[in-house]
Parts: structure tokens; C-alpha cells; sequence
């Protein structure tokens, strides 16, 4: 079914109000949608919060063109960052749902409920030939997955070219976090382990370092294969397939951005059990104040697991434990104390 | 680092000065060391780290020369520098032949340093003798003596080519400096004039020559032989080539092995001692090291347990007395240093000041003690002398040179735990350490070895007369017994050790032999965990009814962990009456006032087999002999291993050395090493494993009570806390002791926690246990908020108490890459003024460095280079003291003692007098003698 109606570009209102007008125009006040558009590159978006709706408006031009999907049986796989060669063919897709497919659907969640796996930081300050890669362990059952050696490279000195000692990727293992970001390979030579130099440094002393540093692993290296290396201010912003390879874009939702930050330090946060209670987070001693960012987020955090604790080892929260970091905060404002000490809670 | 204490590793030669009253020892890796009165040690180290194969004093100097085994040749002399003597090296020389000569030709053999100190004599492989002078090792070619010169008097039928080959020996005339005695390795001895330059005498002996000795004298000699024979010769002015006056095989008649080394000393009684080295019968007693005494009738195998590398027997050196009288002889073994006392009847072993054999069972633990209080020191010491009984009243023969370091400040004992399950009690206050007391801990055990089994009870009539002698016995009937862990409480005389088999002792101090019963509780780590078998060694059997111990620790109570796992880590509270113990099944709290088992917690994860199976589970079925031999090898070290022998093919061998690490390193670019990167998780193999446990006063529960309580610290990153009910001494033996886990914590980077510590309300550590009833610490201060510090291998992090909130933390591992080995609070002193004192940690790292981190704060104060990080046993074996010193292992039998603190040094610090030197006359100089032997 086709329809078209109008919206004031200037004043589009909320993705709620929005989602409601489509479940009204179509008359399908209680069924649950996707709703996704068609950018300028052809790709197919998912419009699901007032950033990706506001953003969708005002590429219209003037049409926009939007697709709506039943939920339970869309084709995410529609969905993406297919660019302009597959143009034609998410049309196609989206209207012949059960087309000739050897796949079955991939079950993709939306983007409030990705998790970030890896990503390539610091693009703008570091020579083209390195790769800062960013490993996310903390939240995935997967393995890092990769081993290191011993190796020699040769690097340009005042006395001409020498061969130095240096630390390489020896082997990715199959099914690892390393392999599946497809950002490491093997031979990969390592500059640097979280903002430290290598070089003068054991194999063992580098192990150390990378285990230690395993819940956020941020590894700068010199890929053996030069060809991928991300060229800089090549292309235009908007470009979706940059997108995925530069780190945390400014246009990534505020939500997502504090919740990077929880999960960056939350690695820190030991936990406690007290007199066989249930484990907490243990809190910063240090006093804090939090921001009204973080205290929504907490809420959100809140109506999420209701029903207490998820057996496995997942990300969930416990009550006790945020009110009486609560308690503690103090006068020291600017800090965001509370979205890092947090609330969050591993087993 | 400061002074190195123990027995030398790989010794290789030995040299002894009558005139200083100093010994001298040389090691495969270069060093040498000399040792005179105790506190009177130097040590040098030649560049090259070759072998030192000859070690020979300069006659009336405080000079020795050394010979490598790359054939060069070393000066050294002790000075005196800043009021104190130092050893250094002043010159080096490597003899060479003419261009074109073999090697051989200046492979030097023996060497001679001539009385009149100004020449050294060098025999070498071809047979040609050369002169070099003293200081300059200048070649004296005109005084050189070649074997051509030698053989032209020689008759006919001994005279070929050959018969002069390599210079086995060079010796002296005793009251003839111009005449010196040369032996052939064919058995033609030469006696030789330097002033005529020619050969006055020859003997004739038929057999391969091995070694020569002259009677005081000089109207005799006596020379050694490879078939086990020894011959004397008369020199008289009458018969130019005499006869042997009797040739003896002293264990014939059948085949005996070579004795290589022979002395004859001349008694006032007229009986000479006879005393060589070698010479066993070849069939029966082929391997045994012995050094056999012959006086009169008496007659002694001295049986040693390793190699004997070099003795030398201490005898009047008065030029003007008559008769030798060999007072000790002291024997350099490989593994240890034997004296024996001739002068007593029985021949007693001397117990030596110095060089303990810190090896004589390896060495498995360390625990060091700071500040003994003078009583139990004494009873210590009380204890250990009802053990020395045996050993000669003779005061240590070898005093030269005089300590003038410092008196030690205070009195501090190293406890080393053995693999043979004895803990041996070291004196650590000064330079020299000393055995005070060794403790067995086997009596309470039945094991496999019959006490009673004793090698010594060889019969009257037994032949060869072989008698044991010193302490070295590296093999272990029961590796079970292996002590791990020890604590010891100063102030109480309890001490606890804990075993390879999950044993834990509980002991006490009693100055009398007691017998009694053991009592015996099993501590079940496990608990409720099904589904799991222990695959490890069994526990060791305990002995039923009273057992006898003799008098010092006495233990009153075993408790037995089941599984009988090694036991990983120990605390005693001796002001509680509790021990705890851990292991990597869980931890246990015993109360050994009421003698009974507090509560238990298991710490294994469900998915642990590793841990369950236990490490030792493959050993078990190795035999006993295979287990030996496989000691045997891990006591042979890898590093600085060379080839004795001669020169001739060093080259070659190094050589092939070189290709063979060129190889290896090719081998290592084909696979190269890797390391996989993971994350710890829970499930990693030991993670419950017991790493550390500390018993504090603190305020566990809140902030207005404090109450004993147990940490628990743990492989995998976690800390357990128990909250203690411990009566009050009153009711102590009636009401029991309760405990109730208060806390968990569990560290998020999952590293191993290798320190819990409790920081007062002024943030200084809590004292020891009766520190403070013994008025020797301030109280903690209870009013100010109490923190907990937690370290594990990679990070240091200090936490708020009661409520535990994270308050500081240091990232070590993350920015540096090294791990924690070892951390222990240290006191750092003001060496200027008494009234300031901090406390900081002492942390040794995996690369062997040593960090001092500030407390409360954890800034890293200072980072020094201390043990190489490949020397991994060296790093594990590191223990603190309390004062900021601390001691490690360099090789199985030594310790090296380090000090952080300026205000703590204990380092050897002594003079050696230069004796008074008149005229170059020979005579005269041997007045310096008596001067030396009278200050002595």
C-alpha cells in the first residue's frame, strides 16, 4: 500500500508523534513497525528516534521516500550501508520480501541495542600508515582472540635504514573479537598498547600490557597491508561507509556516546558482596555530582530490568547500589562521576 | 646489593695464604672470593667470566695470581683504600710462544710462585717451563728452563721425546729457594738448580705422575700417581739418581684410581700424617670423592658427598719450628666447604663461620624475622647448640684480616624452608650468615626412609675406612615433606609451617626434649563441592602416640588439608591463637589454643579440574631414582657452563657454541614464540587458588566497632573477608571462635591478589600481632577511618572501610608492563636523625626490578635494576625485610642481600695488614710470618 501526505519541514515534531501519524494514515493503530527511508546514496535508514527522523526530513528533497515494514517478518537485512551499487535493489528487496534467499534473515536489533564491538580512533591525529583499533571486550562473550610475536621491522634512522625489533600479530583466532572487526590482521606490527609506546619492550612485557588493558583494549598498529589505511578528508561526511570506521561520530546519539563512557570505565569497577548479600558495584570514594544526562540514564537503565538480575553474564543494574552512590555525591561538579561509577553491574 | 651470602656456586679452584691466614675460591663463572676471620670476605670477578683454575698467593704479599681456563693469568692484590682493605685486579697476561707454536706450547699447567716474589714459574703442556716477573708479567726468556735442557743428563732408556711432556708439577725446595722440583706427567722428576740453571738430580718413576710434595726438610719428597700409588724419594748430595725409598698402593692391591693431590706433614711424635686425595679402589668405591689421613695406625676415608675440587691442610708455617703439625685440613668440595680438626682425637669436623651450604636440601621458602628479641634468640641459639655436639671446639683456623665493620644493629634470623622438610634457623644480622638451628619437621611423619638408616654406621673393620662428612644431601626420600610457607611470631615463639602435602605445623619453643602427641585435625577444602577427585599426591602419614623432638620448636598441631594440596599461603596470629592457611582448593581457620577447626571456605570454581587434579599428579608415578635424577640436573645450572680442559680446542668449542646458538636462533625465526591475548575470566584454571591471608583489627561491619577479621586474597582476583568473634582470654578455652564472611570483593582486572594490608586511622600499616603489648609499635590509631589496600599482580588500589568504596588505585602492569612478584611494607629510616621514619612498599617486580611505592598515596617513589628478569628462580625466592634489606637467590646455595635503605647496610667491611717488608731476602721475610701467626 502507498501513501503520501505532507509534513511541515520546519517544524517536523517528534519521532513518537511521527510514528503515530503512519500507524494512522495506514489504519494499523496496534501493529508494530520499522519504518525506514531512503537516503540520498540509495541506502535504506531505519528512522526510529527524532535524530534519525529529523535527519531523514531534511534530506527529503522534496519527497522522501519512506518504507514501513511489519516487525515481525522485516527484512532487516535490507537495512544498512549497501551503497549506490545495490540501489535498485533495495526496492526490489523491500517489495519481494520472499525472493530467492539461500539465507535465512539475520536478526539485526536496532541501534539503541548495539553494542560497540571495536573501532578505529584518533584518524585525525595519527600518521596514515597506523591504525588505532579499539577493542571492546567488556560486554561480549567473545574471546580478544589473538596472539602476538616477536618480530623485526625496518624503520628509517639517522644512520639509514636499520632493522629493529617489534611486536607483530602472530594469529587471529577464528570467531575472536580481533578476527570478526576485521580491523586487525596477522602481521600487523603493534606501536603502541593503550597510549604506550612498544618499542623497548619484551614480548612478555607487552602481554602483560594487553591483558591488563584486555577490557578495553585500545591497540595502534602498522597493518601489514597498506591498501586499506583510512584516507583522510577523502570523501564527504555524510558517507555512510566512512562512517562505520571512524570512531564514535559526533553525530552519534547522545545516548550512545554516554553509554561508550559507562562502559569504559565501568571495566574499572570492582564488585562487592556484603554479608552474602548480592554483589554491587563498589563506588568511588571520591565525591561527585552527576549530570541530567546521566540521571536519565539511569532511569532508563532502571525500567529496562525491572524484573532483577539477568542470570548470564550481562549488563543489568541493581537498585541499592545506585541510590547509595547516590548518597555519596558531593560538590564536585562537572564531573560525570555517576554514568562512570555507574549503576551498571557485571557477575 | 651488598654481600653475598652462602656457598659459591660451581667452584673450580681454591687457594689458601699461610702468611695472611686467607683462603681464596674461584668459580666456573669467574669470581673469586676470599675469606679469612668471619666478617673478613672480598670478592672479585675476572671480565671474561671464564673458569678460574688455579688460584696462587704470592708468598708473604697480599697478592694472588689466578689462572683462567683461557689461559690467562691475573694479578690481584688487596689494598687498603678509605680505612678499608679492597680486592682488585692489577694486571692480566696471557703467555705466548713463539709465532707458530701449537697451542699447547704455553698452555700453562702448573705455576709456581717463587719465595723470593719476584718471579712466577709456569709449567706448561710441551714440557717447557717459563719465567715471568712479578708485578709486570714480563717473559724472563734467559731464565726459562726447556724441556731439552732437562733431558740431556737423563739416561738413555727414559729419554724420548715424550717423557718430558706437560709439567704436572712445580715445587720449591723448602730451605733451598734455588732449587725447585719439577714433575713430568710421564713420571720423570727433576730437581733443578736456578742458579747453575741444570738439573741436579732425577728420578726415575715408572708411573703417570700426578702430584709432589716435599717433606719440611728437604731430604725427602713424595710424589702421587695415577694407578693410586704413592713413592718416596731421598734427596741426598751422594746419589745424583736415587731409588724410591718405598712405593705403597694404600688400596691395593687391585685397580685404584688416580691420587691427585698428596701431602706429607712431619709430627713431634714422629708419626707423619699422610694425607691425599683420590686413590679408591676403582671397582667398588671408583665414585666415591674422598680425601684419605694416614698417621700411624689411623687411618680415614673422609667420605664427601660432591666432587672434592681442592683442600689444603693449615700446618705451622714458622720457618723456625721443626715440625709441620698440621693443625686442620680444609677441604673445598662442590657443593660445600668441609674442615676437619686434626689436632682432636677422632679428627672432628669444624663448623664453619661462613659458607654455609644453604643448599644441603633445596631450598623451597624463605621467611626473614627483623629485630629477634634477646630472649628468644638465646634459646634459639640454646637450642641449635644441643645440636652441634658433634662438631670440634677448635676456633675457626682460617682468621686473617680483622672485621672492622660495624657490630650489626640488631639481631635478625632467615628462616629457609627445605625440600627434605627442615627449616634451618640463619643468623642475618651481619655478613657472615650462620646456622643457629635446624628444625625437622619429619619426626611427626612416617616415611619410606628408616630413620635409623644411617650412612655412617659402617663397621669397625670396614675397608676402605669411609667416614661421611658434611651436610650435603640434596635428596629428598619424600618430596611431600617440601616446606612452603613459615611464619614465625618473635614474641611468642609460635611458629607455623606449612607443607607440599596440605600439612600445616603448628609449633612452639621448649628448651627441653619432650615427648608427646601431635594432635591432628583435617581441614576439608572442598566442603559440599560433589563430582571431584583429587589425582595429586597423597598426604603423608602421621605417626601414632607420643612422638619424641628434641628440645627448640616442638609441634603440637597438624592440621591436614584435604585435598592435600601444596599449601599456598600462611598466617599466624599469635595474640589470637588462630592460624590460617590456604590452598588452591580454599582457605581454613584453625583455633590452636581450643585446637579446633574455625570454619572453612572453598574457593575452587566448579569448572577447576586442574587445580582438583593437583600439579604434582604425574610426578606420583615416577620413581624415586628418576625423580633424583632429575634434581640432579635441575641443579646443574645452564648459564656459564664450560668446558674444563685444555685450551687446545676452546677455540673449537667455542666455535661450535657459536654455530649451535646461530642454529637455535634460526630455529626460533621458523616458529617464533607467541603469546595469546585473553582476558582472565572466572573460569580460568586456579583462580582459587590461595594466594595470600592477613589477619587485621578493623572495622569490617561499621564504623563505630572494630573486630578481628581473616582476608582472604585468591588467584583469580578475589578478596574475602571474615568478621572474627575471638573471646576474651578469660573465657578463651570455653566459648569457641566465631566467623562469618562480611565481605567479597571481586577485582574486575581479575589479576592475582598478592597483598591485602589495613592502613590505621594515621594511614599507617596495623602493627604485628603483640607488637604493641610488647611496647615495640604505637597502638593503630581506631579513631580516624581505616583503608584497605589491595594488591594484585597488576594493580595497587586502596579502598575505604567499612563501606568499601574505591578510593586510589596504581595501574602498574597497564603503563609499565612488569607484574607484581613480591610487596611487603617496608620502614625507611633516616640515617641522619632517629625521629623520622615512613613507611612505604617494597615491590618486586617480574622483570626484577624494585619499586618503592608511598603509602597512603601509591606514587612511585624510586625504581632500581636488582635481578635479571630471566632469572626467574632468583626473583621467586626474593624476600623483604622489614627495614627495607632483602635477600635473593643467585644460584641454588647462595643468597644475595640487597638494601633499599641508607640506614640499613650490612656489607663486609675489613683490613688486611701488609706485612712488613724489609729486604728481598728470603729468610728474612718469613719473620713477617711469625708476626702474622702471633697477631692471629
Amino acid at each position: 500500500e502507498f501513501r503520501r501526505f505532507s509534513l511541515e519541514r520546519s517544524k517536523p515534531g517528534k519521532f513518537e508523534e511521527f510514528y503515530g501519524l503512519l500507524q494512522h494514515v495506514h489504519k494499523i493503530p496496534n501493529v508494530d513497525v520499522l519504518v525506514g527511508y531512503t537516503d540520498i546514496h540509495g541506502d535504506l535508514l531505519p528512522i526510529n528516534n527524532d535524530d534519525n527522523y529529523h535527519k531523514a526530513v531534511s534530506t527529503a528533497n522534496p519527497l522522501l521516500r519512506i518504507f514501513i515494514q511489519r516487525k515481525e517478518d522485516a527484512d532487516y537485512s535490507a537495512f544498512g550501508t549497501d551503497t549506490l551499487p545495490r540501489k535498485k535493489k533495495v526496492l526490489s528487496n523491500v517489495l519481494r520480501p520472499d525472493g530467492q534467499r539461500k539465507k535465512p534473515p539475520l536478526v539485526i536489533s536496532l541501534p539503541q541495542d548495539f553494542r560497540p564491538v571495536s573501532s578505529i580512533i584518533d584518524v585525525d591525529i595519527l600518521p596514515e600508515s597506523h591504525r588505532r583499533v579499539r577493542l571492546y571486550k567488556y560486554g561480549t562473550d567473545k574471546p580478544l582472540g589473538f596472539y602476538i610475536r616477536d618480530g623485526s621491522s625496518v624503520r628509517v634512522t639517522p644512520h639509514g635504514l636499520e632493522k629493529v625489533p617489534g611486536i607483530f600479530i602472530s594469529r587471529l583466532v577464528p570467531g575472536g573479537l580481533a578476527q570478526s572487526t576485521g580491523l586487525l590482521a596477522v602481521n600487523d606490527e603493534v606501536l603502541e598498547v593503550n597510549g604506550i609506546e612498544v618499542s623497548g619492550k619484551s614480548l612478555d612485557q607487552v602481554t602483560d600490557m594487553m591483558i591488563a588493558n584486555s577490557r578495553n583494549l585500545i591497540i595502534t598498529v602498522r597493518p601489514a597491508n597498506q591498501r586499506n589505511n583510512v584516507v583522510r578528508n577523502s570523501r564527504t561526511s555524510g558517507s555512510s561507509g566512512q562512517s562505520t570506521e571512524s570512531s564514535l561520530p559526533s553525530s552519534t546519539p547522545n545516548i550512545l556516546g554516554n553509554l561508550l563512557q559507562g562502559e569504559e570505565e565501568s571495566d574499572e569497577e570492582d564488585m562487592i558482596i556484603e554479608d552474602s548479600g548480592e554483589p554491587q558495584q563498589i563506588p568511588k570514594a571520591a565525591p561527585s555530582s552527576e549530570s541530567i544526562e546521566s540521571l536519565s540514564q539511569i532511569e532508563l537503565l532502571h525500567e529496562a530490568t525491572q524484573n532483577g538480575f539477568l542470570p548470564a553474564p550481562e549488563v543489568s543494574l541493581n537498585h541499592s547500589a545506585g541510590s547509595s552512590s547516590m548518597e555519596c555525591e558531593g560538590p564536585d561538579p562537572g564531573r560525570k562521576a555517576l554514568e562512570e561509577d555507574g549503576t551498571v553491574i557485571t557477575l | 646489593q651488598t654481600v653475598e651470602h652462602g656457598f659459591p656456586h660451581q667452584p673450580s679452584a681454591l687457594g689458601y695464604s699461610p702468611f695472611l691466614r686467607l683462603m681464596a675460591i674461584g668459580t666456573r663463572s669467574g669470581a673469586i672470593k676470599l675469606y679469612g676471620a668471619p666478617g673478613v670476605e672480598f670478592m672479585g670477578l675476572h671480565e671474561e667470566n671464564n673458569t678460574v683454575m688455579q688460584i696462587h698467593f704470592i708468598p708473604d704479599q697480599c697478592q694472588l695470581v689466578t689462572l683462567l681456563d683461557d689461559n690467562s693469568l691475573h694479578l690481584w692484590s688487596l689494598k687498603q683504600h678509605g680505612g678499608a682493605s679492597e680486592l682488585r685486579e692489577e694486571h692480566r697476561f696471557t703467555l705466548k710462544g713463539p709465532p707458530g707454536s701449537p697451542p699447547s706450547a704455553t698452555q700453562i699447567t702448573a705455576v709456581l710462585p717463587h719465595s723470593s716474589r719476584e718471579v712466577l714459574y709456569l709449567g706448561t703442556e710441551s714440557g717447557n717451563i717459563f719465567v715471568v716477573e712479578l708485578p709486570s708479567f714480563r717473559v724472563l726468556e734467559d731464565r726459562a728452563i726447556p724441556s731439552e735442557a732437562v733431558l740431556q743428563r737423563v739416561p738413555e732408556d727414559n729419554c724420548n721425546r715424550r717423557s718430558c711432556e706437560l709439567v704436572e708439577a712445580l715445587r720449591e725446595h723448602p730451605k733451598n729457594p734455588d732449587q725447585i722440583l719439577i714433575g713430568y706427567s710421564r713420571g720423570l722428576i727433576v730437581l733443578w738448580d736456578l742458579q747453575n740453571n741444570k738439573a741436579t738430580h732425577h728420578f726415575l718413576g715408572s708411573q703417570q705422575l700426578e702430584n709432589l710434595y716435599w717433606q719440611r726438610d728437604g731430604s725427602k719428597f713424595i710424589s702421587c700417581h695415577y694407578d693410586g700409588s704413592y713413592t718416596q724419594w731421598p734427596v741426598s748430595s751422594d746419589n745424583r739418581q736415587p731409588e724410591p725409598l718405598e712405593n705403597t698402593v694404600p688400596y691395593g692391591p687391585f685397580p685404584c684410581k688416580a691420587i691427585s693431590k698428596i701431602y706429607w706433614q712431619t709430627t713431634k711424635n714422629g708419626l707423619p700424617y699422610i694425607i691425599f686425595q683420590g686413590g679408591m679402589p676403582r671397582a667398588s668405591y671408583g665414585d666415591r670423592h674422598s680425601i684419605s689421613v694416614i698417621h700411624g695406625s689411623q687411618q680415614t676415608a673422609f667420605d664427601f658427598t660432591s666432587r672434592v675440587i681442592d683442600f689444603f691442610i693449615i700446618f705451622s708455617s714458622e720457618p723456625t719450628a721443626e715440625f709441620d703439625d698440621p693443625s686442620a685440613m680444609v677441604v673445598l668440595a662442590e657443593e660445600e666447604l668441609v674442615v676437619i680438626d686434626l689436632k682432636t682425637a677422632g679428627w672432628p669436623a669444624v663448623h664453619p663461620p661462613y659458607l654455609a651450604s644453604l643448599h644441603c636440601s633445596a631450598i623451597t621458602c624463605s621467611h626473614h624475622v627483623s629485630n629477634i628479641p634477646l630472649k628468644l634468640w638465646e634459646r634459639i641459639i640454646s637450642a641449635g647448640s644441643k645440636q652441634n655436639i658433634h662438631y670440634s671446639s677448635m676456633p675457626w683456623p682460617i682468621d686473617g684480616g680483622t672485621n672492622i665493620a660495624p657490630d650489626p644493629p640488631q639481631r635478625d634470623l632467615l628462616l629457609t624452608g627445605h625440600e627434605d622438610g627442615t627449616v634451618r634457623f640463619w643468623d642475618a644480622s651481619g655478613v657472615c650468615l650462620h646456622l643457629l638451628y635446624k628444625l625437622s619437621t619429619v619426626r611427626v611423619f612416617l616415611t619410606d626412609a628408616d630413620p635409623n638408616d644411617n650412612m655412617n654406621t659402617l663397621g669397625e673393620d670396614e675397608w676402605p675406612p669411609l667416614r661421611k662428612v658434611g651436610t650435603f644431601d640434596p635428596y629428598s626420600d619424600d618430596p611431600r615433606l617440601g616446606i612452603q610457607k613459615i611464619y614465625l611470631c618473635k614474641y611468642s615463639g609460635y611458629l607455623a609451617v606449612a607443607g607440599t602435602a596440605g600439612q600445616v605445623l603448628v609449633m612452639e619453643l621448649n628448651d627441653e626434649d619432650a615427648e608427646h602427641v601431635v594432635d591432628h585435625a583435617e581441614a576439608d577444602l572442598l566442603q559440599d563441592q560433589e563430582g571431584y577427585r583429587w589425582k595429586g599426591h597423597e598426604k603423608l602419614k602421621t605417626r601414632d602416640g607420643p612422638v619424641r623432638f628434641e628440645a627448640g620448636f616442638q609441634p603440637f598441631v597438624l592440621v591436614q588439608c584435604q585435598p592435600p594440596a601444596v599449601v599456598t599461603s600462611l598466617a599466624l596470629h599469635s595474640e589470637w591463637r588462630l592460624v590460617a592457611f590456604g590452598t588452591s582448593h580454599g582457605f581454613g581457620l584453625f583455633d590452636h589454643q581450643q585446637k579446633r577447626l574455625v570454619f572453612v571456605k572453598c574457593t575452587l570454581h566448579p569448572s577447576d579440574q586442574l587445580a582438583l587434579e593437583g600439579p604434582l599428579s604425574r610426578v606420583k608415578s615416577l620413581k624415586k631414582s628418576l625423580r633424583q635424577s632429575f634434581r640432579r640436573i635441575r641443579r646443574s645450572r645452564v648459564s656459564s657452563r664450560k668446558r674444563r680442559g685444555g685450551g687446545g680446542n676452546a677455540s673449537e668449542v667455542q666455535e661450535a657454541n657459536a654455530k649451535f646458538d646461530q642454529d637455535t636462533l634460526q630455529e626460533m625465526e621458523l616458529a617464533p614464540v607467541q603469546r595469546k591475548i585473553e582476558a582472565r575470566s572466572a573460569e580460568d584454571s586456579f583462580t582459587g587458588f590461595v594466594r595470600t591471608l592477613y589477619f587485621a583489627d578493623t572495622f569490617l561491619r561499621d564504623s563505630s566497632r572494630h573486630c578481628p577479621s581473616l582476608w582472604a586474597g585468591t588467584n583469580g582476583g578475589t578478596v574475602y573477608a571474615f568478621c572474627l568473634r575471638v573471646p576474651p582470654a578469660e573465657r578463651r578455652m570455653d566459648e569457641p571462635v566465631r566467623a562469618e564472611q562480611a565481605k567479597e570483593i571481586q577485582l574486575m582486572h581479575r589479576a592475582p591478589v598478592v597483598g591485602i594490608l589495613v592502613l590505621d586511622g594515621r594511614s599507617t600499616p596495623l602493627p604485628e600481632p603483640l607488637e604493641v603489648a610488647h611496647d615495640l609499635s604505637k597502638s593503630p590509631d581506631m579513631q580516624g577511618s581505616h583503608q584497605l589496600l589491595v594488591v594484585s599482580e597488576e594493580q595497587f588500589k586502596v579502598f575505604t572501610l567499612p563501606k568499601v568504596s574505591s578510593k586510589l588505585k596504581l595501574k602498574l602492569t597497564a603503563l609499565e608492563g612488569c607484574r607484581v612478584r613480591k610487596v611487603t611494607v617496608a620502614n625507611f629510616g633516616s640515617c641522619k636523625t632517629d625521629d623520622y621514619s615512613e613507611n612505604d612498599l617494597a615491590v618486586l617486580t617480574n622483570l626484577g626490578d624494585i619499586q618503592i611505592i608511598s603509602l597512603p598515596f601509591l606514587k612511585l617513589q624510586i625504581r632500581y635494576p636488582c635481578i635479571r628478569k630471566e632469572d626467574v628462580s632468583g626473583i621467586a625466592s626474593c624476600v623483604f625485610t622489614k627495614y627495607g634489606q632483602g635477600f635473593y637467590l643467585i644460584s641454588p646455595s647462595e643468597f644475595e642481600r640487597f638494601s633499599l635503605s641508607t640506614k640499613w647496610l650490612v656489607e663486609p667491611r675489613c683490613i688486611v695488614d701488609m706485612p712488613e717488608v724489609t729486604s728481598n731476602n728470603h729468610v728474612h721475610n718469613k719473620s713477617g710470618v711469625e708476626n702474622a701467626a702471633k697477631k692471629s
